[in-house]
């Protein structure tokens, strides 16, 4: 390093050739397959002139279900990088028993932390906020987000510090510090690098773009609302949504706080983190789980809702105990404010703060437990019909209880200082996300997917999805209980017992088994749109629905309603339904609709590359896009072209359209 | 209670029992920001009490008068804006800044306590 000249480092600060990993075989395998993917991505592309479309009618769109639709794909881009990072710890933990394995140390602590961060940041909250985004707005009956601009420009900073992740990759390195990045690791005395920094940049630009989304959605909800849709008849998925939020907006300041001061100590050599001058480590830690508990149930609240819809459709009967679903959630949302220390039981708190923290944990599976059985009595005399959606939530009752059960055994002081760091935390943790959230996003986009496309998911491939995923994380984790037990701890690259081989060799078999499930998921998709002419929806209500979404076509027209809808029961639809609604045919009125812009995708494209730049010490372009931030948000307020409406002509067209589909049907 | 829908919206605020300030109000307001913020710098300036920790206090309570001021003449909040929610929001957020403060001084001083053995001047 010291070889480059005083011009270069002004120019390209800490970036140097050596920085480029070429010297890591599995490195430049993958970036050779990414690069030559990204080419013939851009050729097709080019090829058939898509640029155009893709920019005016994907990425600068205010739409909330295109937007919510771009989350989906960004979700499952990001999932299939975090699988891959599994897969290479599964195999190297399979196989390094006396023996270093293949992957070195270096190379190994980036990959475990990669993975950590990529599945709850990139994968687990695109999909969430992606489903909230798609959803929301229909149920509640509005024609878009109450900020749909501020929409746009929050998911395009979640696709920032999604870059900025990858692009660690192949420029420089990952933080080695776990995925949450406790000092002094994390300070600039033990991880000098640029790992830690794409960490922090990352975050703290995806984190802007998650808090937006949480006030823009807040908002949505609180005054959207169709008329007659009062606080207690809202469908059960725009309540876990609002909590969900609420918990965004009050958590994610906190997170960005925390990684500004561990910033700080890094780049400007405060103390707020270190071991010196009165710092204090253990500070950092208690702030990131004030921050990170409540995180896990804006990851899981949204599907609990998304179980609810489910439930009370595929059963075809009104949910059980609705308004307990309602309290049990607004609970869990304070009391997951209450419990973030049972994160570090053995840092050494007393018995007084220990204990309270620990009864405040097992109190949270009261509320959850209610849940449970408000899904058992909803299908408890009901007609099920077993289709995806239906399957996705069986499994999760099933496997979610025993990751319930693990968890509450953490929760007890005693039994979590045996079991704190070791692998049986990584099993129960696995089990509650893999459990909960991803199958509750599996069953979402199966439930939603013929609303946001037209046509329904192929069952067959869906199934054998299914199977895969389900299967294949018994296998997967089940063994890391039982070695979690035996005492093995967390994040080891190599072992020395060779009993211990069998068990990580079943894990590793388990991990082959979801890469099938997600091999399945993706074949699904690709039969499904084969297919989409067999398995089209024309009525936009193919599972006989019972909230407002499915009053409209599959896909829903831009503005949503042409008139809006008037509530008066809980599951608006199902009532309208009964009571013979009919559907407006004339007297359409022009739609009042906001125009798309591009200033969204360009503030978060300037904001990355700021973080970039701040990330290797580019000083004068970090200087640069900042100003460049600044300049086109200012730019941006002045735009005063906004909005347009969309003719009566235009609306009595689509109408007329869906009129012709549903008389076809 | 049920908020208005996107018809409405660009209705007078009025309605929706979002009070308007007033010139009144905003003169009050400032003059009581003022006084809350003169009498802190003449507690200190002057060493009118004599105790510094007293003193801490006694300025920490004018902050919290202070903000209170802010939220009811500049921010115009009150229990019916919004039909109750900005109401439910302020609870909420005296809720979790309370269980985040007084949680954190709580358990850093047993981790302090406990951990920090060797520290001969506390922190």
């Amino acid at each position: 390093m010291t070889s480059y000249p005083d011009w270069w480092k002004l120019l390209f600060g800490r970036f140097t050739l050596e920085a480029i990993p070429y010297h890591e075989p599995i490195l430049i395998g993958t970036f050779a397959a990414v690069a030559l993917g990204g080419l013939a991505l851009v050729a097709l592309v080019t090829r058939y002139r898509l640029w155009g479309y893709l920019w005016h009618e994907w990425f600068t769109s205010v739409d909330h279900k295109k937007i919510g639709i771009m989350y989906m794909i960004l979700g499952v881009i990001m999932l299939l990088r975090g699988f891959a990072d599994a897969l290479m710890m599964r195999g190297q933990q399979a196989i390094a028993f006396g023996s270093d394995g293949y992957l070195p140390p270096h190379h190994y602590d980036q990959i475990f932390t990669a993975h950590g961060v990529i599945m709850i940041f990139f994968v687990a909250m695109p999909f969430v906020t992606g489903l909230m985004n798609y959803v929301v707005p229909l149920q509640i009956g509005a024609r878009d987000v109450a900020f749909p601009f501020l929409n746009n420009f929050s998911f395009w900073m979640t696709v920032g510090g999604g870059v900025l992740v990858m692009a660690s990759l192949f420029v420089g390195e990952f933080a080695r510090t776990g995925w949450l990045a406790y000092p002094p690791l994390s300070g600039a005395a033990y991880s000098p690098g640029v790992g830690m920094d794409y960490y922090l940049w990352a975050l703290q630009i995806a984190g802007v773009g998650t808090t937006l989304s949480g006030v823009n959605l807040i908002a949505t909800i609180v005054k959207m609302r169709a008329p007659g849709m009062d606080i207690m008849k809202m469908p059960v998925f725009t309540w876990t949504s609002l909590c969900t939020n609420v918990l965004i907006v009050a958590t994610f300041p906190i997170l960005a706080a925390t990684l500004a001061l561990l910033t700080l100590d890094r780049y400007v050599g405060t103390n707020f983190f270190t071991n010196d001058l009165g710092g204090n480590p253990m500070m950092y830690v208690n702030l990131i789980w004030i921050w990170g508990h409540p995180e896990v149930y804006i990851l899981i609240l949204p599907l609990f809702g998304v179980y609810s819809e489910v439930a009370s459709t595929f059963c075809g009967k009104r949910l059980f105990g609705y308004t307990s679903m309602v309290y049990a959630t607004v609970v869990i949302t304070i009391l997951s404010y209450l419990v973030w220390l049972h994160h570090f039981f053995t840092m050494g708190s007393g018995a007084s703060v220990n204990s309270f923290f620990g009864i405040t944990t097992m109190i949270i599976s009261i509320p959850t437990g209610a849940k449970m059985f408000n899904w058992l009595f909803t299908m408890y005399r009901g007609r099920i019909r077993f289709e995806l959606p239906m399957m996705w939530l069986l499994a999760f009752m099933l496997t979610f209880v025993i990751g319930g059960m693990t968890g509450v055994m953490l929760a007890v002081p005693p039994a979590d200082f045996v079991l704190h760091n070791s692998l049986f935390l990584i099993a129960h943790f696995h089990n509650v996300i893999i459990g909960g959230v991803v199958f509750g996003v599996f069953a979402g986009i199966a439930y939603w997917f013929p609303k946001a496309f037209g046509f329904k998911l192929d069952k067959f491939w869906g199934l054998l999805s299914f199977w895969f995923w389900v299967i294949g994380f018994y296998v997967a984790f089940m063994p890391l209980y039982v070695l979690g037990l035996m005492g093995v701890t967390r994040r080891l690259s190599r072992f020395e017992d060779p009993s211990l081989q069998i068990w990580f060799v079943i894990a590793a078999i388990g991990a082959v088994l979801i890469l099938f499930g997600i091999l399945c998921f993706l074949i699904q998709i690709g039969v499904s749109i084969m297919r989409r002419d067999e398995l089209r929806d024309t009525t936009g209500d193919p599972w006989n629905g019972r909230t407002l979404e499915w009053s409209t076509s599959s896909p829903p027209p831009d503005y949503n309603f042409a008139f809006t809808p008037i509530v008066h029961d809980l599951d608006a639809w199902a009532d309208m339904k009964k009571r013979g609604y009919r559907r407006p045919l004339g007297g359409f009125r022009p739609i009042h609709m906001p125009r798309n812009t591009g200033a969204g995708i360009i503030i978060a494209g300037l904001a990355t590359t700021c973080g970039f730049a701040l990330i290797w010490y580019i000083w004068w372009l970090a200087a640069l896009t900042f100003v460049g931030v600044i300049a086109t948000v200012i730019i941006h307020s002045f735009n005063y072209d906004r909005d347009f409406h969309i003719p009566t002509e235009a609306v009595l067209r689509e109408e007329n359209a869906r009129t012709e589909l549903l008389g076809r049907a | 209670m049920s908020a208005g829908n996107q018809a409405d919206h660009h209705d007078a605020h009025g309605a929706d029992g979002v009070p308007h300030g007033s010139l009144r109000g905003y003169v009050v307001g400032f003059l009581l920001s003022v006084v809350l913020t003169a009498i802190p710098f003449w507690l200190v300036m002057n060493d009118v009490l004599g105790n510094a920790t007293l003193t801490a206090i006694v300025i920490m309570i004018f902050a919290a008068v202070q903000i209170v001021v802010h939220m009811i003449y500049f921010l115009h909040m009150n229990s019916r804006s919004e039909g109750g929610w900005t109401m439910m929001a302020l609870i909420f957020t005296i809720i979790i800044v309370a269980i985040a403060l007084a949680g954190s001084l709580w358990v850093m001083y047993h981790l302090n306590t406990n951990m920090m053995p060797t520290d001969m001047h506390r922190m």
